[in-house]
């Protein structure tokens, strides 16, 4: 690790004076980025801690139904308060890494990072979520843009993030076995107007949305409707845990599964 | 005094207070004042030749104290080989000097070819990063087939990277081979035994200090067998004189054997203190550890069977490649020879056994032995072309082991791979096994895992292996340049307490509880008032340390030999006493009587008078209450298994869930079942990692792909199922005193044929004609095996 300078903001305003530095490097529940500082891969001049803002934490009820998450929320908070709310989201949450992960990571920190494996990119596109910044909303389909990249600008925060909730939903991973990352993970939500299937650590371009899957379901909410399709392994991750090939089998595996499992 | 204590108690264990409350001293705890930090520059290529190495700005960096180079220690030694193995043609090994840091070439990812002392870690980190070299990168030799057929060379200077071709036993390599020609039955397999990283929980960890007055170091180090240690550093790397340095293995968490080993980084960190006389330290980190730590494994076998159609074993053949990575680690050349192809017969009274084994060098860390060391590769290519073979010839495979076995009473029983088993009975050991499994009830429970849409399989074993290593004189004819001897000296004090200083050092295995259980039944005392030291070359006598299952059928031996010349002496302070002759003289339970008398004095009594020899025979008997022992045992130990496995297959992704797990196990005579059972559990989990799990990857560049926990899988508790373990009524080895075999392999060696075993049963059973899958069965892998079928 190289020497830095630490900041703790309590507000998000003074988070974003404190990230207009050039070397500022905002620091969530630190789960991708403390590793990486440790072998010294970063050398970020000062990290920005977001977890000491009060308006960044916690989960809550909008008008419209939305379950609103604060962007410095752990994942065992989501999985503990949203669990009445927005069941498929809570069982997501509760499931990443370990406790001590799920104790420090944050919704925001996973979605800004978009690691192609994480599990809350597939919740979030796969419910149509809206992501808040400190200057903008922008909606889960415009917001990943490829693996480790979004539409956020430098210095930018998410601030919260709003999910519709479904009316059944489900969260399938097949687990990388030592990361616990998922190899593949699918995030199916079934609203009134309509299916929606996102898939995340099958996909060298991150986490994307499975169309056809989505309109076989949108006719036929149940696995039997995917027994037609197939998925592609043109593009698909291939490393020493699985091939191409594998994960694309894996994901219409793992999304009949979740079909199943949705409540 | 109290049996309870005593041998066979299921005694707690004592360190576990200090592991368990943070009270440990490990290596990375020691602190003097003034301890300067060692960082090492590693190669980020596999292969290549270093042109030049500039440190001047590093020098200059804040904290710097010094920074060496290859060059520095191009004029000492380098660390060797303990065993000169022959190759076929009688040609010795190749043996290309491995240095304290690379000069001229790199040969592995993570070879150190500089390193910097600085004041803090971050100073010297920050140096590190200004060593500056210019490395010309070559094509890294990673497969071992390319290396033994190309010419691109690990080390130029001896022209091949074949290390040796060796043939056991090559007198009866003809008859083999006819048999195998001749037979009405053959099964042939391929297998890959793969590569393990030990992943000991604490990393490698060294301290230097150099004390100016007398001229002599101390190396306090993560260390198996410090005074094998010493004797590396002493005789062939530094020159250091033995009685100059001194070498302490402090606390050690975890070696499986990976710490057996002299590593250049002990040597470094002693020259280092010597120069900038502060004492020096490092500490791994976990990169470094996964690196360059000793791999274990990385075998590559064709094995054959040649059976009667009625299954009667006539002959087994393998060729093996056997990777030794980029430098020859001290077991390297034993741990694929006479560790594993000895073993070649396994429990069976196969008359023709003939393995040629060719060691190859590779740009890769170094591989050496790693728990059960060899055995493991013999039982697991057994093991597997025995369950191929009752499948083929549609046999029970407990049947088909069972009409092979050698039978109780044909022990001592010289095996055709050239060992003498000496006690064993293999029909027991199944016969508790299947009803352990209710192996009867197995076909409900596929049943009820079929109705889940799950294929289910029962994989099933035997295993003998060799350890309590080893007679010296037999082990020098195989090319041992050491002797495998054990020592011990028990200390009576004057208060009647003990200590007792032990060659044998203890990173987990509880010798200081288990060896006061012994000494204490022996003496009839309380094992509380007994202590084992261990581990200080300057406190304990010259033991060879801790590995291959040996600490208490070899240097335990010699505890007890200690202990009964303590017996024997005390009875004659006793006669004298009681006023009669020793040979009237009886000892039990810490009491000395005169035969037929009430007379009598207790243990403590003759420990004081010993001590303070007033009225004392002082021409016939010398003061005090101390003896050593040297215990070389007259053969290896031969602990053996039946073991079982139960998995679930998920057929739509491939998954292998561990259902049921059965070890039953002879460790001869058991002097602690509970800490027997932790071993057994331990040596299980990391047989199931290597079956399922542990997955080392370099790249075609030489790249470790799998260098941390993101991608290494270690086995993890929710992988596990609950491991029944059964280890009672064992055969005693009939040639030590405790009758002892030793317990810290067999789960390591027994599991991982048992296992895939069981995966193959479950594929079978689902209809997928997969007869063999290479190790780890990853999900990924099963499904590709299910889906060419």
């Amino acid at each position: 690790m190289y020497a830095f300078e630490i900041e703790r903001p309590s507000t998000i305003a003074d988070a974003v004076k404190a990230l207009k530095d050039e070397d500022a490097q905002a620091l969530g529940g630190g789960q991708t980025l403390i590793p990486t500082l440790k072998q010294r891969l970063a050398m970020p001049s000062a990290l920005v801690s977001l977890t000491g803002i009060g308006e960044m934490q916690g989960v809550c009820l909008a008008d419209d139904g939305a379950v609103c998450i604060g962007g410095a929320t752990t994942h065992a908070t989501v999985a503990r308060e949203a669990a009445v709310h927005y069941p498929g989201l809570a069982g997501l949450a509760s499931n990443i890494g370990d406790p001590a992960v799920r104790n420090r990571g944050t919704i925001g920190g996973s979605l800004a990072n978009n690691d192609p494996s994480a599990c809350y990119p597939a919740a979030a596109l796969g419910s149509g979520a809206m992501i808040i910044t400190d200057k903008r909303e922008i909606a889960a389909d415009d917001y990943f843009e490829g693996m480790f990249a979004t539409a956020l600008d430098d210095g930018e925060i998410v601030t919260e993030v709003r999910f519709p909730v479904p009316q059944k939903s489900h969260y399938e991973k097949f687990v990388q076995p030592a990361s616990r990352f998922a190899l593949v993970g699918v995030f199916v939500a079934k609203f009134a107007d309509g299916v929606r299937v996102a898939v995340t650590g099958a996909s060298e371009e991150g986490v994307f949305r499975w169309s056809e899957a989505e309109a076989a379901l949108s006719a036929n909410f149940s696995a039997d409707a995917l027994s037609a399709l197939s998925v592609a392994a043109d593009g698909m991750i291939a490393d020493l845990h699985g091939s191409s090939e594998y994960r694309a089998h894996l994901v219409k595996v793992m999304t009949g599964r979740a079909v199943s499992a949705a409540t | 005094m109290p049996k309870d204590g005593g041998i066979g108690a299921s005694t707690t264990r004592r360190e576990d207070v200090r592991f368990l409350t943070g009270k440990g001293n490990y290596t990375a705890d020691i602190n003097a004042y003034g301890t300067a930090t060692a960082i090492f520059v590693r190669s980020t290529v596999a292969n290549g030749v270093i042109k030049s190495v500039d440190t001047s700005a590093a020098e200059t960096m804040p904290g710097v104290l010094a920074v060496f180079t290859g060059e520095d220690f191009a004029e000492v030694g380098g660390n060797p080989a303990g065993w000169l193995i022959h190759s076929r043609d009688g040609e010795p090994m190749k043996e290309p000097k491995r240095p304290v840091l690379a000069h001229g070439k790199v040969r592995h990812v993570g070879d150190a070819y500089a390193a910097v002392i600085a004041e803090t870690e971050q100073q010297a980190r920050d140096a590190a990063e200004e060593v500056i070299a210019d490395i010309e990168e070559l094509p890294a030799v990673v497969d071992m087939a390319a290396a033994l057929a190309g010419d691109n060379y690990v080390h130029d200077e001896i022209g091949t990277n074949q290390c040796f071709d060796w043939g056991w036993i090559e007198d009866n390599r003809a008859a083999t081979d006819e048999a195998i020609k001749n037979a009405p039955h053959v099964t042939t397999l391929e297998l890959i035994n793969n590569r393990l990283v030990p992943n000991a929980m604490e990393p490698r960890a060294s301290i230097g200090t150099y004390d100016a007055a007398g001229d002599s170091y101390l190396l306090q180090t993560t260390s198996q067998n410090p005074h094998m240690t010493r004797l590396l550093i002493s005789a062939f790397v530094m020159g250091i004189p033995e009685n100059k340095l001194t070498v302490i293995a402090p606390d050690v968490g975890g070696g499986f054997g990976s710490k057996i080993y002299h590593y250049g980084e002990e040597a470094l960190v002693l020259a280092a203190a010597k120069k900038v006389g502060r004492p020096v330290k490092w500490v791994a980190d976990r990169t470094e550890s996964f690196l360059t730590d000793a791999h274990g494994r990385d075998h590559v076998t064709k094995i054959e069977l040649a059976c009667e159609k009625d299954g009667t074993f006539i002959a087994f053949r393998t060729e093996t490649l056997a990777n030794v990575g980029a430098y020859l680690s001290n077991f390297s050349t034993a741990t694929p020879t006479f560790l594993h192809g000895t073993l070649m017969a396994g429990n069976y009274t196969v008359p023709n056994v003939y393995v040629n084994l060719k060691t190859v060098f590779t740009n890769t860390a170094p591989v050496d032995a790693y728990r059960g060391a060899g055995r493991p590769e013999a039982t697991y290519s057994l093991e597997r072309v025995i369950d191929m073979a009752a499948r083929e010839l549609g046999m029970d495979p407990v049947e088909l082991r069972r009409k092979n076995f050698i039978k109780p009473d044909q022990f001592p029983f010289a095996s055709a791979a050239g060992l003498e088993y000496d006690s064993g009975n293999y029909d027991a050991l199944m016969d508790k096994m299947e009803a352990m499994v209710d192996r009867k009830a197995f076909e409900e429970r596929r049943k009820a895992s079929e109705a889940k849409g799950l294929l289910r399989g029962l994989g099933i074993n035997a295993y003998v292996e060799a350890c309590g290593i080893a007679p010296s004189n037999l082990v020098g004819v195989l090319g041992s340049r050491v002797g495998l001897y054990d020592a011990a000296t028990v200390r009576v004090n004057a208060t009647g307490n003990l200590s007792v200083m032990v060659g044998a050092h203890s990173h987990g295995q509880g010798h200081e509880t288990v060896f006061p259980q012994i000494v204490g039944e022996m003496l009839g005392i309380d094992p509380a008032s007994i202590d084992i030291v261990h581990g200080d070359t300057s406190k304990i006598p010259f033991g060879m340390g801790t590995y291959g299952s040996r600490s208490l059928a070899v240097c335990g031996s010699a505890m007890v030999r200690a202990t009964e010349k303590i017996i024997a002496k005390a009875k004659k302070i006793a006669a004298h006493m009681l006023e009669a002759s020793a040979d009237d003289v009886d000892f039990a339970d810490g009491q000395f009587t005169v035969k037929g008398t009430d007379k009598s004095v207790s243990f403590g009594e003759v420990a004081l008078k010993a001590y303070i020899p007033h009225e004392y025979p002082i021409e016939d008997i010398e003061p005090g209450l101390e003896e050593t022992a040297f215990y070389d045992p007259a053969n290896f130990t031969y602990p053996s298994g039946a073991y079982a496995c139960e998995v679930e297959v998920d057929p739509e992704t491939g998954k292998v869930t561990v259902e049921r797990f059965t070890a039953c196990d002879d460790f001869g005579n058991v002097m602690n079942p509970m800490i027997v059972s932790g071993q057994v559990h331990g040596g299980v989990v990391q047989g199931i990692g290597q079956a399922l799990l542990e997955n080392t990857t370099y790249d075609e560049n030489g790249q470790l792909l799998s260098a941390s926990y993101m991608d290494y899988v270690m086995p993890r508790a929710d992988d596990l199922p609950f491991i029944a373990v059964d280890h009672a009524d064992g055969t005693p080895c009939t040639h030590n005193p405790l009758g002892a075999k030793g317990c810290g392999e067999g789960g390591a060696i027994g599991s991982p044929p048992t296992v895939v075993n069981a995966v193959i049963d479950a594929l079978q059973s689902g209809g997928k004609d997969v007869k063999h899958i290479d190790m780890p069965l990853t999900p990924a892998r099963v499904w590709a095996a299910m889906n060419n079928a």
